[in-house]
């Protein structure tokens, strides 16, 4: 069933809104020319029964998209968000939409559903008036009944209001509530994913257990780069139960039992070829900047670099380096895909459902129309799900197996090695200050392995230069974006430069920081921090441990103030304290914000202190947590988190601003406790070690 | 090797026809439907699996249908009763002790188990009993709350 079709089969008997996408909210995901534009991004369903669905295309990662989207529904409507049914991610059932991804859910799709909840009330109320012979401005609206204010009797509700009704409205004119009424907006509401989550009846996409599923387990090369050439599978096939799926390259040994399949692939015999790059972890580094050499290009250009260079009196040179790095989500990449009556369905742990389809459907060379993605609840994503191979995976297996459900959940060594990782790089910085009132006088980056993304703020600079490489497949390993992409990279280089200026300069790093900055909204937001902090800063080092670093997602502003301690003999970086002031605007719902930003901060602490994918050649080395090191408990800090109070600026999302920071303020703060600057992360205690030697002795 | 294993789930008799050194995770995942404990990496490393046997916590990813026999078993499913929930499964659901909920079955069973124990802990306890379970979301603050909380709302847990 084609979408359009399902529309007019949905809007039968019920009130249905469709609201297409505002203009000049610019997509920052390109979309596919022609297709966003003339489509729904979402809709409202007011059954006869008064129930109110709202169906998004996005998806539950666990950030809390389904409770901050039901709000503004509820906001308009009058409801409690528990009233709100959420459909999310069902390709067949919601509009087209972006990926659940670059913070876009609160930015982009929240003003446009909540327009789309502020028409509904409006026609409801003009359909109420007319039924109930009152005007609309004698007539109260809540809980999904509506009266007339002077006689509560005279009163009807949603469900009998659209009862037998077909009736479309496209959107565009009424204005959603100004903020003085809201009375859902700005208040924390229950989690609605809470119940499911805390009772173990939460289905994740390995949790589906349709009659007949057989378990896939894939043959994988022992190296990137390699691929399949020739299996013995006789092994395996004697294992009662087995079945074999061979698709060019792809091998899968299928069995009811995940376990069974599991060991039954492990008699598989295969050969492999192709090239495996040569590189490992090590250097993996001078890999990048001699491969990225002959493509370097300027990128950003402000005055001129080599005359702020000569004015400056203090210059400070830099090489931030930071490793590859694996989403790691708790939930491995999982889907289940069924082949039934010439189309594909798939339910995956996925952030874009709709990416899913069509690289589904490309893949299989089938219509879009043919195939279905329905997202469950997804076990953790922070950029690792927006990408599906395990899903066309799950789906070219499906396709020679036809009505048999396959299940795909790739096992931690498989998440780790088939991961497109935050990739390494490399920013090789120069800077300058003037000997006058500390101005900079010149910024020169030059950079392999990311891109220029959030790599300025609104810091003053006479001449600011940024060289990127435009060479394609630069990276020897899959890469791909991790929450924030290119912006903690470039954030770590620039906040802890500026660091090593003022050390330099020997002003304190808030000083110095004040008087560069010149967005009025960051400065308050750097003070609101400090005196949150409590915390009188010094030229440093200073011996205390507190280090500070400002960090942006498009207009997401955050300042990260961290507390360390640095054991000297074993290099351990203990976090004791990391505070947040965070400016996204209005704060939808501040509890739910708060959890990104803690979930951030933690995150932020493993990518500084211990995350990173170990390789030679193409073997991944890491193939469990054992290597892999995620933040445990004992890593935890104490945690603040501060808003700006800036309720009149439109909500930004909050999901990538607060982790670009958090590696910057923490190598500052090893900095301020040791003199050591730390210029690799992750900052292990290997690497700690080697930066304390190079701190001359007083 | 096929055996009939039987013991308590979640309070009441079960007997399995399984080889009795399959992995008990997938034996109530799979044979049993009970798929609120969940898999993060089959090693012991992670503690999503985590289920309580004879009331210790046990990681299912590594401990065999063979090890469980006659014994009892207690998943994050037999927790609520009643329609009432269980007072550490409340406390998560009051502190928003999770986000993608992935880790929240095996963080709540580490923690029951622990609270049984230990229902005054300090907080350098809880976080040395809850070491073993990782979160990758990062609700690590909410879930030493809950646990503190749960710990000092009951004076433990039943
Ligand atoms: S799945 Fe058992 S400890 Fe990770
Ligand atoms: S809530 Fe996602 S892993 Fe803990």
């Amino acid at each position: 069933m084609r979408r359009r079709d399902f529309l007019q089969g949905a809007a039968t008997g019920a009130l249905t809104f469709f609201f297409a996408t505002p203009v000049g909210s610019a997509p920052i995901v390109p979309t596919r020319p022609g297709t966003y534009s003339e489509d729904f991004n979402a809709y409202l369903k007011i059954s006869a029964d008064g129930r109110v669905g709202c169906f998004v295309g996005k998806t539950e990662l666990g950030q809390g998209a389904t409770t901050v989207l039901a709000m503004l529904v509820a906001e308009e409507l009058e409801l409690d968000p528990a009233q709100v049914d959420m459909v999310l991610g069902d390709t067949d059932l919601c509009p087209w939409d972006m990926p659940t991804g670059g913070s876009l859910t609160m930015w982009h799709t929240a003003p446009v559903l909540r327009g789309a909840a502020a028409e509904a009330r409006a026609v409801l109320l003009r359909m109420a008036s007319k039924a109930l012979g009152a005007p609309v401005s004698g007539l109260t609206l809540k809980d999904g009944a509506i009266w007339v204010k002077e006689n509560p009797a005279r009163r009807t509700t949603f469900g009998e209001l659209v009862k037998g009704r077909k009736l479309e409205r496209h959107l565009g004119k009424v204005k959603p509530k100004p903020l003085s009424e809201c009375t859902v907006i700005g208040r924390s509401f229950p989690r609605k994913d809470a119940l499911a989550k805390i009772t173990g009846a939460a289905k994740y996409a390995g949790d589906l257990r349709m009659p007949g599923t057989l378990h896939a387990c894939i043959l994988r090369p022992p190296s990137q780069g390699l691929t399949l050439a020739s299996a013995d599978t006789a092994g395996a096939e004697r294992v009662p139960g087995v079945r074999i799926v061979r698709d060019g390259a792809l091998l899968a040994v299928l069995h009811p039992q995940p376990d069974t399949a599991r060991k039954a692939l492990a008699l598989v015999k295969g050969t492999f070829e192709g090239t495996e790059p040569d590189v490992d972890d090590v250097r993996i580094y001078q890999y990048l900047v001699d491969k990225a050499a002959p493509g370097q290009r300027v990128v950003i250009s402000r005055g001129d670099v080599a005359a702020g260079e000569k004015r400056a009196a203090t210059v400070v040179e830099g090489e931030y380096r930071n490793a590859y790095e694996s989403h790691a989500t708790l939930e491995p990449h999982t889907s289940v895909a069924k082949w039934e009556e010439g189309r594909m369905t798939v339910w995956a742990s996925t952030q874009s459902p709709f990416v899913f389809r069509d690289a589904v459907a490309e893949a299989l060379k089938l219509g879009q129309d043919k195939v279905r993605i329905i997202a469950q609840f997804v076990g953790g994503g922070f950029g690792g799900k927006l990408v599906g191979p395990g899903a066309i995976e799950a789906a070219r297996i499906a396709r020679q197996v036809p009505g048999v459900p396959i299940q795909v959940a790739w096992n931690r060594e498989e998440d780790l090695f088939l991961d497109g990782y935050r990739p390494a790089a490399v920013v090789k910085l120069r800077s300058g200050l003037d000997a006058g009132r500390g101005a900079i006088t010149f910024w020169d980056s030059t950079v392999a392995g990311v891109s220029q993304g959030e790599a300025e703020l609104s810091y003053e600079m006479q001449a600011n230069r940024y060289q990127a490489p435009a060479v394609p497949g630069l990276h020897p390993l899959k890469v791909g974006a991790w929450r924030a992409p290119n912006a903690h990279t470039n954030a770590f280089a620039r906040e802890s430069q500026l660091d090593a200026l003022a050390a330099k300069a020997g002003v304190d790093p808030v000083t110095l920081r004040r008087r560069l900055i010149t967005d009025a909204r960051l400065l308050r937001l750097l003070d609101l921090a400090v005196e949150t902090f409590d915390w009188d800063p010094a030229p440093g080092p200073t011996g205390r441990g507190i280090g500070l670093a400002c960090g942006a997602w498009r207009q997401g502003l955050v300042v990260a103030v961290a507390q360390v301690a640095v054991d000297r003999t074993t290099g351990q970086v203990k976090t004791e304290r990391f505070l947040e002031a965070v400016d996204v605007g209005l704060v939808v719902n501040p509890d739910g914000a708060r959890q990104q930003v803690e979930g951030a901060i933690t995150q932020g602490i493993g990518q500084a202190l211990s995350e990173e994918i170990h390789f030679k050649g193409g073997r991944i080395l890491d193939k469990n947590f054992d290597t892999y090191l995620l933040p445990r408990f004992s890593a935890i800090p104490r945690i603040q988190v501060v808003f700006a109070d800036n309720a009149t600026m439109v909500t930004q999302g909050i999901g990538e601003p607060p982790v670009v920071p958090v590696a910057a303020a923490l190598a500052n703060a090893v900095f301020d406790a040791t003199g050591a600057r730390v210029t690799h992360v992750p900052f292990t205690p290997k690497r700690i070690l080697e930066a304390l030697k190079l701190v001359p002795s007083k | 090797m096929t055996a009939t294993v039987s013991f308590i789930l979640n309070g009441k008799p079960v007997t399995v026809a399984s080889p009795a050194d399959r992995m008990l995770v997938w034996v109530l995942r799979d044979e049993l439907g009970l798929t609120g404990t969940k898999v993060g990496c089959e090693a012991g490393l992670c503690g999503a699996c985590t289920v309580l046997v004879d009331f210790e916590t046990a990681l299912s990813c590594s401990t065999t249908l063979g090890d469980v026999a006659g014994k009892s078993v207690l998943t994050i499913e037999g927790l609520a009763h009643d329609g009432k929930l269980d007072p550490v499964q409340a406390a998560f659901q009051e502190h928003h002790a999770f986000q993608c909920g992935y880790c929240t079955s095996g963080m709540i069973m580490a923690a029951w188990a622990f609270l049984k124990k230990k229902p005054k802990a300090t907080r350098s306890e809880i976080v040395e009993a809850m070491e073993g379970n990782l979160c990758r979301c990062g609700a690590h603050v909410r879930i030493l709350d809950a646990v503190e909380s749960a710990g000092k709302a009951v004076g433990g847990v039943r």
